[in-house]
């Protein structure tokens, strides 16, 4: 009964896949973390706060407005999103002229308010939320047993995280990002309204994060805490990938997922911290991360 | 508030809690400027009169974390590192000095050393890893390694899991004075307290701590002085973890207990918030920082789940408007450097 | 009732001007004498539903069906952070400051160093919230009153009930702390008492794991009949969660090992339901449950009390007849007496009925094991629970030669 070494190869396959699903969590809330930083050099501490907000924003939707999970895919983003904005224009924008440490402190003061004022008024036990109608159910996939849902999360990640490669990549408005990222008073100077493009950028890495929190409401308990937990291992994923490259953040996200899923059937005990003991292992070989620009 | 000039820098590595100093250093005995040293009279006068008139345990509390924001502001203050992960040096300290005193019977002294020897281990290993990398990637490393740390507290079977190490004697220092009395306690917490005080006071305005304040200032120049960073950065971070391992084992002494709220990384936050509080590359500052902080956890229990939100909004305002902290303001207020 | 919570605020508001101030200030002197109850309780952290507010109504409750016997009763609360030093600093102030006994108090490390100090200064101290059974066991204290609930009892009342009636191999989902180990080792001992089977457990990483859909797999894979949860709160939601999305509900029993009706309300019934699980308390249990109920909603946000609250009103008003029994003024002087006197005394209360303290402190009275209802069965919001089977007091809890506590074998 044992699971050190005959694995049968079902379970393997399975346990893959799991780490798939929760690395699809990882990748999307780094690359939201990566956007953020790469354009407000700004390391967001209360990435973990906004996503649980999103999941929360989500429950209060269907609870107080009657809106449904699809609604709250669009509108927990765009509200969120709206709130990281005036959280941008009020606090953060006082302080890209100083030292980057000062953001982080900033951020990591604003996580304490906003997940104090939700333990406040919804306890700290948390909310029930559903699974939506047309994702319940599973797959046989005769290895394994997958449920509906957790296949949708992986899709879904992909999607929003190639859309956002894409963005800014592929269009005009992700050139300028890029270019306001090398040099902002040169951008400004061409005519385009930097203070208002890192608002919008700080607005879009925030969406990411309460996207991630919609997806993840069905199937984790919605409470205060839930971001907390989360962010310190995507911070250790960031610090891994590096935060040189979108892409490096997508899949870094992925691959840590996979191989954390993988310390979940060999050694559970482990599977919290291999991920820090690969960071370690690359801080030593590659200082800058696995992406990164030195 | 508006933007604060003298801290608003746009050249890269500008420092962090750079100290708000508008007049040339007036040395006086040890090292101490003029306003130092009346500092100083007050605060030794504050630690004698203090335990007849205030709680000694609480006091023994607010000087166990004034110690442990000063180590740390030696990190962020003089050599502009950020760390987030001290509370892994502060608990480990607190966990082995504890278990030092109760299942070896160590005395008092000897279980605070053994504490510190440990959380500057653990500082040398981890800050021989930070260093590679600066400024919010030094805060990012240190937290998770302080976080693996947290975890290895939660499952190694000496630390007593979520029960902690529980009724830690205080033990008979130097095998002659028993220490269950408070007041016994307070002198020699007082006493390692104001000595740690006084060395991180030294080190600052020792050869060595002008280095550090020159690689807070400007790296790269001091390397092509000659000076290898890398190895005065590390040092500093061992002092720092040694030193947060006093406090941590200190106060373990102190209430009988070690647990796993000091390594948690709130506790990390914790100092940094004492320290951004008490004002950044101060002397005094943590010390003054630890005071608001900890009374405040005192007199805000009664006011139930609001006291991480007004934790979270100190933050805010402090980074928004009052960056110096309390004594950098009143050092700028006075022009004089504290 | 408006009149006893004004004076509650004026009594916080006094000690809160007076903390940290001088030791041993005394009281101005008093007609009658004031018996001064703190309850130190998590307002602000993870266990703030289960207990928190819910025990400060609780707590007020007990004081006001005992106003009037010859003396005042003063209660106040605060919020210990589940920071020991925070706890014990509070504590240590209250002591001194004239409170007299301590209530609640969840997070086994503040309450163990607690215990500590009441015993110190002589004081009494009421367990409700914490689970482990040192309290009456290693780590006792002939001031020590543990009410509600332990680890031990948890497992006993779950393992051994489930394993008697059908469900005898069992799979562990375990957090990897001291405190899940306790239960998942105590549960096993009593499903093979019982005559069942462990196939198997997997450890996960505590407090950092999020997604329990691997272990899930694992238990699955294991083919037992009981998927036992030796976690708490929120882990516990997530595990539940993750094995019905797995569709482990088909051939499994779900046991989780410490579940609140909290729990429940969060995890909503479509996804709780058939779980079992131990409690000492149900709002619905019987007729003066429902009573107490009725007393506690008006003030505790409509919410029926769980289990914690409970233990906080029935330790705080046997306390109060002890100390009407001995006189205010003697029941001040020596913490250990009174704690002695309440040990003498038969306990009946509304919320858990008849029943008597041990001489190590532990409160004995029945568990019962509860299975969640069905979205059909319940008649709405709070209607979750029904009885599967009745531990009597006596046997529910650790025998006392077992315990190991230092002050009873002497």
């Amino acid at each position: 009964m044992d699971e050190i070494f005959g694995i049968p190869a079902p379970l393997l396959f399975g346990q893959l896949l799991l780490g798939l699903i929760n690395g699809a969590f990882y990748a999307m809330l780094s690359l939201g973390l990566a956007v953020i930083f790469g354009l407000l050099n700004i390391v967001n501490l209360a990435h973990g706060a906004l996503f649980m907000m999103g999941a929360f924003v989500a429950w209060m939707l269907l609870n107080y407005a009657g809106l449904g999970y699809w609604w709250a895919m669009l509108l927990s983003p765009v509200i969120v999103g709206l709130f990281g904005m005036a959280l941008e224009k009020l606090f953060i924008s006082r302080l890209y002229k100083l030292d980057h440490l000062y953001g982080l402190l900033l951020t990591f003061g604003l996580a304490l308010v906003i997940e104090g004022v939700f333990r406040n008024y919804y306890g700290s036990s948390g909310l029930p939320y559903r699974i939506p109608d047309q994702l319940q159910g599973a797959w046989d996939l005769g290895f394994m047993f997958m449920p509906v849902y957790r296949g949708w999360v992986v899709i879904a990640a992909l999607i929003f995280c190639l859309t956002t490669w894409l963005v800014i990549e592929k269009t005009r408005l992700g050139a300028y990002l890029r270019a306001a990222t090398e040099n902002a008073p040169l951008v400004q100077a061409f005519g385009v309204n930097v203070p208002r493009m890192v608002t919008l950028t700080y607005g879009g890495g925030v969406a990411l994060a309460a996207l991630a929190g919609v997806l993840a409401a069905p199937i984790y308990s919605v409470n205060p805490q839930m971001g907390t937990n989360l962010i310190i291992v995507v911070f250790a994923v960031v610090v891994i990938g590096g935060m040189g490259s979108i892409l490096g953040a997508v899949l870094t996200g992925f691959t840590l997922g996979v191989v954390e899923g993988l310390t979940k059937v060999f050694w559970p005990e482990a599977s919290a911290t291999v991920i820090f003991v690969i960071m370690a292992i690359v801080l030593l070989a590659r200082p800058a991360g696995l992406f990164g620009r030195a | 508030m508006s933007p604060d000039t003298s801290l608003t820098t746009a050249t890269p590595g500008a420092a962090l809690g750079r100290p708000a100093a508008s007049r040339p250093d007036e040395l006086g005995l040890w090292g101490f400027t003029r306003a130092q040293l009346g500092a100083l009279a007050v605060l030794i006068v504050f630690l004698v009169v203090a335990p007849f008139w205030l709680y000694p345990v609480f006091l023994m509390k607010l000087l166990c974390f004034a110690l442990f924001a000063s180590a740390f502001n030696l990190l962020i203050g003089y050599v502009g590192l950020l760390s987030f992960g001290h509370a892994a040096y502060f608990g480990m300290g607190g966990y082995l000095a504890g278990h030092a005193a109760k299942v070896w019977g160590l005395p008092p002294e000897l279980s605070i050393l053994t504490g510190a020897a440990v959380a500057g281990g653990l500082g040398a290993v981890f800050g021989w890893l930070a260093i590679r990398r600066s400024g919010i990637y030094f805060a990012m490393i240190t937290l998770a390694l302080a976080q693996m740390v947290y975890f290895f507290c939660v499952q190694a079977p000496f630390t007593g899991g979520e029960d902690g190490i529980q009724q830690i004697p205080r033990g008979t220092l130097l095998g002659f004075i028993g220490l269950q009395d408070d007041m016994a306690m307070y002198w020699f917490v007082a006493a390692i307290f104001l000595a740690g005080f006084l060395l991180i006071h030294r080190i600052v305005h020792s050869p060595f701590g002008q280095v550090i304040k020159a690689i807070r200032e400007n790296e790269p120049r001091t390397t092509s002085l000659g000076y290898r960073t890398d190895d005065y950065k590390l040092v500093t971070f061992i002092l720092s973890a040694t030193l947060a391992g006093v406090a941590g084992g200190t106060k373990s002494l102190v209430f009988g207990i070690a647990t796993l709220t000091d390594v948690h990384w709130a506790m990390s936050g914790e100092v940094v918030l004492m320290t951004l509080v008490g004002g950044l590359g101060t002397v005094f500052g943590p010390l003054v920082g630890a005071a608001v902080i900890v009374t405040m956890q005192n007199y805000l229990a009664e006011m139930g789940a609001w006291v991480t939100v007004i934790q979270g909004a100190i933050f805010v305002a402090c980074v928004l408007a009052f960056r110096r902290g309390i004594v950098g303001e009143i050092g700028n207020l006075l022009r004089v450097k504290l | 009732m408006t009149g006893v919570a004004r004076r509650d605020l004026l009594g916080a508001a006094g000690l809160a001007a007076a903390a940290s101030a001088l030791p041993g200030r005394r009281a101005r002197a008093q007609a009658r004498t004031t018996i001064r109850i703190g309850v130190l309780t998590d307002m602000s952290g993870p266990y703030r539903d289960a207990t928190g507010p819910g025990s400060v109504v609780c707590t007020q409750q007990a004081a006001a069906e005992f106003s009037g016997r010859g003396f005042n009763i003063e209660v106040i609360s605060a919020d210990h952070q589940n920071k020991p030093d925070v706890g014990s600093n509070l504590a240590r102030q209250w002591f001194d400051q004239g409170v007299d006994a301590i209530v609640d108090i969840p997070t086994s490390s503040v309450a163990l160093s607690i215990a500590a100090i009441a015993r110190e200064k002589n004081k009494v101290f009421l367990n409700s919230g914490a689970a482990t059974s040192d309290l009456t066991g290693a780590q006792c204290s002939p001031n020590t009153i543990h009410w509600t609930y332990d680890t031990y009892m948890l497992a006993k009342g779950t393992g051994g009930a489930i394993t008697r009636a059908g469900g005898d191999t069992w799979f562990f989902i375990t957090a990897d702390y001291a405190f899940g180990h306790a239960l998942e080792r105590d549960t096993a001992n009593f499903v093979r008492a019982a005559g069942g089977q462990v196939l198997g457990a997997v450890r996960y990483p505590f407090p950092q794991t999020t997604d329990f859909s691997a272990f899930v797999l694992q238990a699955q894979a294991s083919r037992a009949k009981v998927l036992g949860m030796a976690n708490a709160s929120t882990d516990t939601v997530n595990t539940i969660k993750a094995a019905r999305e797995f569709g482990l509900h088909r051939n499994m029993r779900f046991a989780a090992l410490l579940m609140g009706v909290i729990d429940i309300h969060a995890l909503g019934l479509e996804l709780g339901q058939g779980l079992l699980l131990t409690e000492s308390f149900y709002w619905d249990l019987n007729d003066r449950t429902r009573a107490f109920t009725a007393r506690i909603r008006p003030n505790n946000q409509n919410r029926p009390p769980a289990m914690v609250p409970a233990g906080c009103y029935g330790a705080t008003l046997h306390y109060l007849k002890a100390v009407a029994d001995m006189g205010a003024e003697r029941a001040k002087a020596s913490g250990v007496e009174v704690v002695q006197r309440m040990k003498a005394m038969p306990c009946d209360d509304d919320a858990f009925g008849p029943g008597r303290i041990r001489e190590d402190g532990r409160k004995l009275h029945p568990a019962y094991l509860f299975q969640v209802k069905t979205p059909q069965e319940s008649s709405g919001t709070w209607d979750y629970y029904k009885v599967v089977a009745t531990t009597p007091g006596e046997e529910a809890f650790r025998p006392l030669n077992e315990g190991g506590c230092a002050f009873i074998r002497s």
